[in-house]
C-alpha cells in the first residue's frame, strides 16, 4: 500500500500469528494475518465459523484465553504503539477507553446481578477521574444517546428486565462510554431479529459518525458487510484470503473462496427453487491444514504439489485490492 | 395449483398458555402464542412461515405435529381432524419434524444408525436387517456414506448433522415435513448444500414442507407460498413472488426492507421499525403492529375492523385501518 494510506491507519495488524494448545497438539488459529483499519472507517472481517475472526478480535484486545491461546508472532500497531509490547496494566488503560468492544451475545456480556447504571458507570470510573455521582449522570446521558426510552428509570434495572435489542444497546453504551477511537464489534447483530438488526446497525453507524471512531466489524453476514463497511477482509482457515474495498470486492471478487461465498447466499432477486451454488465439503479443522493454498481441498481445482506446500504470496492485484494469489484459485 | 389436494388445513387455530401467579399458582392470564391462524398447504408445496422471534412460529409448528394441544380451532390433515384423530399412529408417521439445532436434537449417546432407525423400531417396521438396509438407504439419500450409521453425532460437522436430522425425519416416509429453522445454525456455504438437498428431496419424494425461518432470502428461495406472522396472527399470506414484489401490510413491507442486501452498490430504502414485538401476554386490543408503530389510526382498529381478506388471487392480508 502507498505511504499516504499507511499514515492514516489507526490499527495496523502485521503478520499476526496465534496458536492454541489443544489435545491434538498445537494448532495455528491465525497464520500471519495482515490488515489495517483506517481512521474513521469501518473494516469488515467476514468468514465462516472457525476461520479466526473472533480470535483476531480477541488478540487485538489481548483477551485470548490463557494459557492455551498464545500470540506467536507479528505486531498490532494502534495509534503508534505496539499493543503486544504493553504491560497488562497499560493494556487495561486502553481496553474500554481507547478500544471498545461489543460482544455477540448481549446476555452473556452483561453482569446479571448489577444494574445497568452500575455497569455503564464502571467504564467512566475506571478511565476518567470523576465522582460516582458524575459517572451516574453520564450513564443516563449515554443511555439516552443509544436510544433507550426513560433512561433515568432504566439505569436502576437489571439486564433480565430488558429485551435482546435493548440489551445490545446497553452493550453498545458501555463500549462507547469513553468515546473510544476504535470499536471492535464481534457479530453485534447475529443474535437479533432482522428488524432489530437494522435498528442496531443504524445506531452503530450514527454513533460512529458522532464520535469519529473507526470500527472493526466481525460478521458472517455478507449483507451486513455490504451495507456498513468501507473495506472488507475475507478470512479462511486462519488467513486473510482477500482484502478490498467493499464495492470492489462485491463487484470483482478474485479468490475462489470469496466467489463461492458470494454465490452461495440465496438472494431476494434470484430465481426461486433453482439449485444454489455451493462450496463442496466443509470448513477444515485447524489441525489438518496444509501449508500452501488452504482452500485447495474445497476448490475442486487441481493443485500442484508445490502449490500445496508453499503459501501463496499476498499480493496487490489492483490498487487497494489484495489477494492470496494462489494461481489456481484466483482469476484475474 | 388450486386443483391440488389440500394436505393440511388449519382453521382459526389458537394456542394459549396459562400464565400462573399468586400463592396458589392460579392462572392469572393467558399467553396468546397463536391467536387465530388459518392456513392451508397443498400437496407438494412449500409454505414459508416468517416472523420475528416470539411471534408464535414455533408454537404453530408444534401444534401441527401435535406436540402442543391447541386451545381451540382445528387442524385437518388429509381431511381428518388432527386434534381428535383416531388413527394417531398413521398421523405421526406421515408428519415429521426437522429441528433447528442439529447438535441438540440428536442424542449424543446413540449411533447415527440407531437414531435414524429408532422410529422404524417404534413403529415395528420390518425386521432387523430390513431396518438396517433402510437406514443405509436413507443415509445415501441425504448424501452421507453408509458407514456413517456406526458412528456418533459428535463425529460429524453441523451440516452433516442436519443431514442426519433430515434422514431421521424421512425414515417413516412422511408426507409433510415441518422444518423449524433447518439452516439457521449453519454456515453460508453449508446452508446452501442443505437447502439444495431439501429441494431435491421434495421433488424426488413429493414432500410437502412447512418451513419456518427468519432468513427471508432463504424462505423466498424455496417457498411457493409465504405467510408472515406477527404476534400470534398471520398478517399476510401470498405466493412468494407476489408477496415480495407487492407487499400490502405495513409489517411485511418493513420486514422486507430490513433484510440487508449483499450488494453495496444498491442502497435500499430502509424502513426502521421502532420498538420490538410486544409480549403476547395481554396483547394490544386492536392491530398489534399499528400499536407498535403508534399509528394515528390505531384507535380505529380496536373496534373490530380487522379482517383477514383476500385482496387478489391467493393473496390474503389482515386488513386493518392503520397498516394496509
Amino acid at each position: 500500500m502507498n505511504d499516504e494510506a499507511k499514515t492514516d491507519a489507526l490499527l495496523e495488524v502485521k503478520e499476526l500469528s496465534v496458536s492454541f494448545a489443544t489435545d491434538e497438539g498445537e494448532v495455528q488459529a491465525l497464520d500471519a494475518v495482515n490488515f489495517e483499519v483506517k481512521d474513521g472507517q469501518t473494516l469488515g472481517l467476514v468468514g465462516e465459523s472457525g476461520c479466526g475472526k473472533s480470535v483476531t478480535a480477541l488478540s487485538v484486545m489481548r483477551l485470548l484465553p490463557r494459557p492455551i491461546g498464545k500470540i506467536t508472532g507479528g505486531s498490532i500497531d494502534f495509534g503508534g504503539m505496539d499493543l503486544l509490547k504493553l504491560t497488562p496494566d497499560e493494556m487495561r488503560q486502553i481496553r474500554g477507553n481507547e478500544i471498545g468492544m461489543i460482544f455477540q451475545e448481549p446476555m452473556n456480556a452483561l453482569n446479571p446481578v448489577r444494574t445497568i447504571g452500575d455497569q455503564i458507570s464502571e467504564s467512566f470510573l475506571l478511565h476518567q477521574n470523576i465522582t460516582p455521582k458524575e459517572a451516574w449522570e453520564k450513564s443516563i446521558d449515554m443511555l439516552e444517546d443509544v436510544g433507550i426510552p426513560a433512561p433515568e428509570n432504566r439505569v436502576f434495572e437489571y439486564p433480565h428486565q430488558l429485551s435482546g435489542g435493548m440489551r445490545q444497546r446497553i452493550v453498545i453504551a458501555i463500549a462507547l462510554a469513553c468515546k473510544p477511537k476504535l470499536v471492535i464489534a464481534d457479530e453485534p447483530t447475529t443474535a437479533l431479529d432482522v428488524t432489530v438488526q437494522s435498528q442496531i446497525l443504524d445506531l452503530l453507524q450514527s454513533m460512529k459518525e458522532r464520535l469519529g471512531s473507526s470500527v472493526l466489524l466481525i460478521t458472517h453476514d455478507l449483507g451486513v458487510i455490504a451495507e456498513t463497511c468501507d473495506e472488507v477482509c475475507v478470512m479462511y482457515a486462519g488467513r486473510v484470503v482477500e482484502r478490498a474495498s467493499t464495492i470492489d470486492l462485491f463487484a470483482n471478487p478474485i479468490h475462489a473462496y470469496t466467489r463461492g461465498l458470494l454465490s452461495s447466499i440465496p438472494r431476494l432477486d434470484g430465481i426461486p427453487k433453482t439449485v444454489l451454488s455451493t462450496i463442496d465439503g466443509m470448513v477444515p479443522s485447524l489441525s489438518e491444514l496444509n501449508k500452501g493454498c488452504r482452500f485447495a481441498p474445497r476448490s475442486g481445482l487441481e493443485h500442484s504439489e508445490e502449490q500445496l506446500a508453499l503459501r501463496p504470496p499476498f499480493t496487490e492485484v489492483n490498487p487497494g485490492h489484495w489477494v492470496e494469489a494462489c494461481p489456481v484459485c484466483t482469476t484475474l | 395449483m388450486t386443483d391440488r389436494e389440500k394436505l393440511l388445513e388449519i382453521e382459526d387455530l389458537r394456542v394459549h398458555f396459562p400464565v400462573r401467579g399468586g400463592v396458589f399458582r392460579r392462572a392469572v392470564g393467558a399467553c396468546k402464542a397463536v391467536d387465530g391462524v388459518s392456513l392451508s398447504l397443498k400437496k407438494g408445496q412449500t409454505l414459508g412461515l416468517v416472523g420475528e422471534s416470539g411471534c408464535g412460529k414455533s408454537t404453530l409448528a408444534k401444534a401441527v405435529v401435535k406436540l402442543v394441544e391447541p386451545t381451540s380451532g382445528s387442524i385437518r390433515f388429509k381431511n381428518q381432524q388432527v386434534t381428535q384423530s383416531e388413527d394417531e399412529i398413521n398421523f405421526r408417521k406421515s408428519v415429521q419434524m426437522v429441528f433447528q439445532d442439529p447438535a441438540e436434537s440428536l442424542n449424543s449417546r446413540m449411533t447415527v444408525g440407531s437414531i435414524i432407525g429408532e422410529a422404524l423400531e417404534v413403529h415395528k417396521i420390518g425386521d432387523k436387517s430390513e431396518r438396517f438396509a433402510r437406514v443405509e438407504q436413507l443415509l445415501e439419500q441425504v448424501g452421507l456414506s453408509k458407514s456413517a450409521s456406526r458412528r456418533y453425532p459428535f463425529e460429524f460437522s453441523g451440516g452433516q448433522r442436519q443431514r442426519i436430522g433430515i434422514a431421521r425425519a424421512l425414515a417413516l416416509k412422511p408426507e409433510l415435513l415441518v422444518l423449524d429453522e433447518p439452516v439457521s445454525a449453519l454456515d453460508v456455504s453449508v446452508q446452501s448444500q442443505v437447502l439444495n438437498l431439501l429441494m431435491d428431496l421434495q421433488t424426488e419424494l413429493q414432500l410437502t414442507y412447512l418451513l419456518i425461518a427468519h432468513d427471508l432470502a432463504v424462505v423466498k428461495h424455496v417457498s411457493d407460498m409465504i405467510a408472515v406472522m406477527y404476534l400470534g396472527k398471520i398478517v399476510e399470506l401470498g405466493p412468494a413472488e407476489e408477496l415480495y414484489s407487492n407487499p400490502i401490510h405495513a409489517y411485511t413491507k418493513a420486514l422486507i426492507s430490513a433484510i440487508p442486501i449483499p450488494d453495496p452498490s444498491r442502497k435500499r430504502k430502509k424502513v426502521i421499525i421502532p420498538g420490538e414485538v410486544p409480549s403476547p401476554i395481554n396483547p394490544p386490543a386492536g392491530c398489534a403492529f399499528g400499536h407498535r408503530i403508534k399509528h394515528p389510526l390505531y384507535q380505529e382498529s380496536i373496534d373490530g375492523k380487522i379482517q383477514f381478506t383476500e385482496v387478489s388471487k391467493e393473496h390474503w392480508v389482515l386488513k386493518c385501518p392503520c397498516c394496509v
